[in-house]
């Protein structure tokens, strides 16, 4: 065990997973996992690039990874904004990118799970509560996205980023062989006539048979139906006689399953659901928690994003309401005062006892 | 490669000749304009592109302008080395 | 073959080894696939073929890419040489290069290039600069010069409205990463095979990991200059030709002026009109 910043956790976890190629830009409060890449990388014969913009970085790790090594980038969801178009050609092109969104709080949900790029593309999106669950998605991020051959982002935040907490990062050896990466570039087959070709236009080498880009795109949408239907994964609690039911991940899913826990021993029938991928959403499980419930309740920390697919999942079983909210410390970068026990429980117990919410606390502006 | 050969240039003076792939030219004469001795002529039928392509005249001398200068790799260049050529000259 | 006498000898190549088929479907006149020969021709002489991978961007040559016969990774529009640094880093010993349009490369991806030359990245980038964009049919870049007429400045381009070109291969001279800087074109065979020696030198410097290394090609493109494509060399000489002046901009790091290329110029023209004359370029 050792005491690690969240950042410099992640940084040895992805190191531990085999990442050996790392490029950003720095950008509050993604700038400390950037910064361990910058120390480690070089030391295990690795690349960490400080790109000119977010943008390049997204186009240096497509030329990492088409070489077949792992690789990845990041930011925060204002930075990742300037990557779209190279996450969604990058799905297209079918490289296993692994995304870091050091984020603000949970306002970038949209873009994670949504993305902001163009075409039908999706990203495979891990949401760890703390530190050690975000050593273990870290591992998990790159085993998926060579699995897959698709990008994967994992969703941290200013807390997991800025906290320290004591931890082991160990190699997690995942089970189930990997396709071998015969796609990978090295330049040995210039003039064979078999040389080979990345992209995300869907085209082969003139000679053989290509698909084009409707067929490969089709591919890929069906590959994308395959992974919502086999990588759900999802931690839910107290929900089989619960008459209120929170959902909420990441960090705050973590306070609101203490909250869950606290209410529970004094006798009130409350439950959670706590989404660890993000993308594909836990849709059954939420809809299995909301099946007996008289009411729902979605915990953010943004104005409500993910209470759109929660109200997929419940469809109807349920009144879905959001009691998270807006809340930032005073430099709008991290997370604010709604984040804490005693607030969370008061908002939870009001839903329950269907008394009006509380208003928000708003951020100590004092310094 | 629908090769069609339209090669004249093998008067006794000539050092070389072509071989021109007429069925792929688009017909854009930047060949005509770039041969030194002037001996390519654009064909007064077209090719299956619907393309007028370049014809060789005599005077050749194998220099390979035109294959260089030619944006649809059209023409294959030969040129007799210049020794043979003088021996061609005492058998006729 | 017409003639008995088997002792003609092959000169040149019809079709450069590392291209798959001579098919493409650039225009009639289009200057890309000389630039394209003397690029690949380069990497084939120098025994790069089973080393280099090549980064496409978007533009008309992007159909090369299922063309040529080298690994390729096929980049966005602008971000090749971004994508090129990072097959470069996690593969120093294989040769990369990028191929770009003067809309992917000056316009889109500037930032890209800037960058990658300063931070003496050991790629080669390769532009084919014909001052339009081709691909979307004819339209202004940043390298296309005044008075120059595109679908987007129908008038001929006006710099108090369209501002001025960008000479980006002079750009790229001054930054300290860059090692080697060229500018060549293909409006003639001495041109073409000129632009092969640039070719070389670049992927030698690549080769001996001196830097960043580039090569500007300026290219014919009638079809988005709105002339016949017999008048495209001139054209392009009296256009881009009188504001891109070719020629070795930077070599071993000595940065040459523009008259020291005007005169250059005019020593190789006349050395390539001898050496056609005399019966051929050794390229």
């Amino acid at each position: 065990m050792k005491l690690m910043e969240g950042s410099e956790a992640i940084a040895e976890a992805a190191i531990a997973a085999g990442c050996r190629f790392f490029a950003g830009y720095p950008m509050t409060p993604f700038t400390e996992l950037l910064e361990h890449f910058a120390k480690r990388l070089p030391d295990e014969g690795g690349v960490c690039i400080n790109a000119e913009s977010e943008l390049e970085a997204a186009g240096m790790a497509w030329g990492a990874l088409a070489t077949g090594a792992r690789a990845a980038t990041g930011s925060t969801g204002q930075g990742l904004s300037l990557m779209q178009e190279s996450f969604s050609e990058i799905t297209l092109a079918e490289l296993p990118l692994v995304i870091f969104n050091m984020a603000r709080g949970q306002q970038d949900y949209y873009q994670s799970t949504r993305g902001g790029g163009h075409g039908d593309y999706r990203h495979i999106v891990l949401a760890p509560m703390d530190i050690p669950e975000a050593v273990e998605l870290t591992q998990l991020a790159f085993h998926l996205a060579d699995k897959w051959r698709n990008p994967v982002l994992v969703y941290g935040d200013y807390l997991l980023a800025h906290t320290h907490e004591a931890v082991d990062v160990n190699p997690i050896v995942f089970d189930g062989a990997l396709p071998e990466k015969d796609w990978a570039l090295d330049g040995s087959l210039g003039g064979t006539g078999q040389s080979r070709l990345v992209s995300p236009l869907g085209f082969e080498k003139s000679g053989r048979e290509s698909p084009g880009i409707e067929a490969h795109l089709r591919r890929i949408s069906a590959k994308h139906a395959e992974i919502s239907a086999t990588e759900v994964r999802v931690e839910s609690g107290y929900c089989d006689d619960a008459e209120t039911v929170i959902v909420a991940f990441g960090p705050p899913g973590k306070f609101v399953r203490y909250v869950v826990a606290q209410l529970r021993a004094e006798g009130e029938k409350v439950g959670y659901v706590r989404p660890i991928t993000l993308w594909p959403f836990p849709t059954e499980a939420v809809a299995a928690a909301a099946d007996g419930a008289t009411r729902v309740g979605v915990f953010e920390l943004c104005a409500g994003q993910m209470i759109d697919d929660v109200r997929l999942g419940v469809l109807g079983r349920a009144p879905v309401v959001g009691i998270g909210g807006i809340s930032t410390d005073a430099s709008g970068f991290g997370v604010g005062p709604l984040l804490d026990v005693e607030i969370i429980r008061e908002r939870v117990f009001a839903l329950h006892r269907d008394l009006p919410l509380p208003s928000l606390p708003d951020n100590d502006r004092s310094f | 490669m629908g090769l069609r050969l339209t090669c004249g240039g093998n008067t006794l003076s000539a050092h070389g000749t072509v071989i021109i792939d007429t069925e792929i030219c688009k017909g854009c004469e930047l060949c005509i304009e770039a041969c030194p001795p002037r001996v390519l002529t654009m064909s007064s039928v077209v090719n299956r592109l619907g393309y007028q392509y370049p014809e060789l005249q005599d005077g050749c001398t194998g220099c390979a302008a035109c294959q260089l200068f030619c944006p649809d790799f059209v023409f294959e260049v030969f040129r007799r080395p210049r020794a043979a050529a003088a021996t061609t000259k005492e058998q006729s | 073959m017409t003639s008995t006498n088997t002792e003609l000898k092959v000169i040149g190549q019809q079709l450069p080894d590392l291209l798959l088929t001579a098919h493409h479907h650039m225009c009639p006149g289009c200057g890309e696939p000389l630039a394209l020969r003397g690029c690949l021709e380069s990497i084939s002489d120098l025994g790069l073929s089973q080393r280099t991978i090549a980064v496409a961007g978007i533009g008309c040559y992007t159909s090369f890419s299922m063309t040529t016969d080298l690994d390729l990774v096929q980049a966005l529009h602008g971000r090749a040489p971004s994508v090129a640094t990072g097959v470069k880093r996690m593969l120093p010993d294989s040769i990369v290069y990028t191929l770009q349009g003067d809309g992917d490369m000056v316009n889109e991806g500037l930032q890209e290039v800037l960058h990658a030359a300063a931070r003496g990245e050991n790629i080669t980038c390769v532009l084919l600069n014909n001052g339009v964009f081709g691909e979307t049919g004819g339209h202004m870049t940043a390298t296309t010069v005044l008075g120059q007429r595109t679908k987007n400045s129908l008038e001929g381009r006006d710099p108090t409205y369209h501002g001025f070109p960008i000479l980006i291969g002079d750009l790229i001279a001054q930054l300290e990463g860059a090692a080697y800087v060229a500018r060549g074109s293909v409006h003639n065979a001495g041109s073409v095979a000129r632009t092969a020696k640039m070719f070389r030198r670049a992927f030698e410097v690549q080769m001996r990991g001196e830097g960043f290394s580039f090569v500007e090609v300026l290219t014919m493109c009638p079809t988005g200059w709105f002339i016949p494509t017999i008048e495209g060399p001139q054209y392009m000489q009296d256009t881009l030709g009188e504001v891109h002046i070719m020629g070795e901009l930077k070599v071993d790091g000595v940065i040459h002026t523009t008259d020291e290329l005007h005169a250059q110029n005019v020593l190789k023209a006349a050395e390539m009109e001898k050496a056609l004359a005399r019966g051929g370029i050794d390229t």
